[in-house]
C-alpha cells in the first residue's frame, strides 16, 4: 500500500494547484506513472478515490503509464526496462525507491550501472482542469 | 508536469519536534558513529527518536546498530522498523549487500522519494546521518526541511577543518541553525579547532579523544554505549539545549 502515500502526494499537490488557480471544483486530473516503479494501478486509483476532498468529488482521474527508457552514460546504448529480468526482491526494492535500479540493473551492452532514466520514473501530476470561482 | 512528492513532505514531518543533521565537510570523521550514539542516547532518555541514514552511496549506520536483516512495514507508505528503541530508516533495506552507484540527481530523487513515503509518526528527535560534503543531500535537506538544524563534526586535522569551515560558512550564509561543532579523534592537546570555531561565532560542543576500542564494538550497541567515546558523546549531548 505504498501507492497510498503516492496518492496522498498527488491529492496534496493537486489541491495546492487548484487553490492557487482559484478552482472551486476540479473536473479532471491527469497523472503520469512511470513503468519503472511498477505501481499497482488499481490500488492507486482506489487510494485516490478515498482521499479526494470535496472539491474533487466529480473529478475524473486519468492515469497514463509511461514506458521506462534507459540510456547508458558509458556506451550510449538506449533500452527499455524489462522487469522480467529481476527477481521479486529486486523488483520490490525498485518499486519503493526507483533509484535502486542502479543497484540491480546494468546496461545490456556494456554492463555499466551508470545509466540515465530518460523516461518512466515516478509519479507525475500532468495537469488539472476545473471550474474557476465565479464561473457559471 | 509537477512532481507531487514535494508537496507531502511537510505533512510527513509535521509531528517531529527536532530534526538534526549530523554533517561534515569530510568523510571518515565519525559522523555515523556520533549520529548513532546521539540517537541511541536520546532514546535511552525516553525520547521518541528516529535515525535516518542519508548516506545513500555508503550507508553504514546499519552496521553500527547491527541491524542488517530488517525490512520496513508497508502501511499507507513505509513505516521504519524499531531497532534498539529507534525508528530506523536506511536505503540498505532496498540495496542490501550491493553497491548503489548514484549520481547527484539520483541521490536527490531517492531522498525525495523516501521523505515523501516514510511515515515517522510522532518523534521528539529525528537524527539524520549525512553523507560528507555540501552536495545534493545537504542542499536538498536545506530546501525541503524548514526546521532542520546541523550538528557538525570535524577532526583536529586542518584538512577536515577546512572543509568544515566551508560548510559552516554556507549554513550561516543560508541562515540555517547550527547546534555547534564536535571535534572528534583528538590525539593531542590543542585548542586550535575550538578557537577557530568560536571565531566563527559557532558553539564548540566538545572534543572526543580517539578511542581505539570503538571499532571492536561495531554491531553491538550495548558494548558501544559503554565505550569512553559514547560516554563523551552523552556528556556533550547533555549540555545541548534542544
Amino acid at each position: 500500500m505504498h501507492e497510498w502515500a503516492l496518492a496522498e502526494a498527488v491529492i496534496s499537490a493537486a489541491s495546492q494547484i487548484a487553490d492557487k488557480e482559484g478552482l472551486r471544483e476540479v473536473t479532471e486530473v491527469k497523472i503520469k506513472v512511470g513503468e519503472l516503479q511498477q505501481i499497482e494501478l488499481d490500488i492507486l486509483e482506489f487510494a485516490l478515490s478515498q482521499l479526494k476532498p470535496a472539491k474533487f468529488k466529480n473529478a475524473k482521474f486519468s492515469i497514463e503509464i509511461e514506458k521506462a527508457k534507459l540510456k547508458c552514460r558509458v556506451c550510449g546504448y538506449i533500452w527499455f526496462f524489462g522487469k522480467e529480468k529481476l527477481d521479486e526482491n529486486m523488483a520490490e526494492a525498485i518499486h519503493f525507491v526507483p533509484e535502486i535500479a542502479h543497484t540491480y540493473i546494468k546496461c545490456p551492452k556494456c554492463s555499466s550501472p551508470d545509466f540515465e532514466i530518460l523516461k518512466g520514473r515516478g509519479v507525475w501530476l500532468e495537469s488539472i482542469k476545473g471550474v474557476k470561482l465565479g464561473d457559471g | 508536469m509537477v512532481d507531487p512528492r514535494i508537496s507531502i513532505i511537510d505533512e510527513r514531518l509535521k509531528d517531529i519536534r527536532n530534526i538534526i543533521a549530523v554533517s561534515s565537510g569530510k568523510g571518515g570523521v565519525g559522523k555515523s558513529l556520533i549520529a548513532s550514539i546521539l540517537a541511541l542516547t536520546l532514546a535511552k532518555k525516553n525520547y521518541k527518536v528516529g535515525l535516518f541514514d542519508l548516506d545513500f552511496t555508503s550507508p553504514s549506520t546499519h552496521i553500527i546498530l547491527g541491524a542488517e536483516r530488517l525490512k520496513p512495514k508497508e502501511e499507507k507508505g513505509i513505516v521504519p522498523p524499531h531497532v534498539h528503541g529507534l525508528k530506523y530508516m536506511s536505503i540498505v533495506y532496498y540495496s542490501g549487500e550491493y553497491a548503489s552507484p548514484l549520481r547527484g540527481a539520483d541521490v536527490s530523487n531517492a531522498l525525495i522519494e523516501l521523505l515523501s513515503i516514510t511515515r515517522w509518526g510522532k518523534l521528539d528527535f529525528l537524527v539524520i546521518d549525512m553523507p560528507p560534503g555540501i552536495g545534493d543531500a545537504t542542499l536538498d535537506l536545506i530546501r525541503l526541511i524548514k526546521s532542520i538544524r546541523f550538528l557538525v563534526v570535524t577532526t583536529p586535522s586542518p584538512l577536515a577543518y577546512e572543509t568544515v569551515r566551508k560548510l559552516i560558512s554556507l549554513l550561516k550564509a543560508l541562515k540555517i541553525p547550527l547546534i555547534g561543532v564536535v571535534e572528534n579523534m583528538k590525539v593531542s592537546e590543542s585548542n586550535l579547532i575550538q578557537q577557530q570555531v568560536r571565531k566563527m561565532d559557532v558553539a564548540f560542543l566538545g572534543e572526543i579523544s580517539f578511542d581505539t576500542k570503538v571499532e571492536r564494538t561495531i554491531g553491538n550497541v550495548n558494548m558501544l554505549l559503554e565505550t569512553a567515546f559514547a560516554e563523551k558523546v552523552e556528556e556533550i549531548i547533555s549540555k545541548i539545549e534542544f
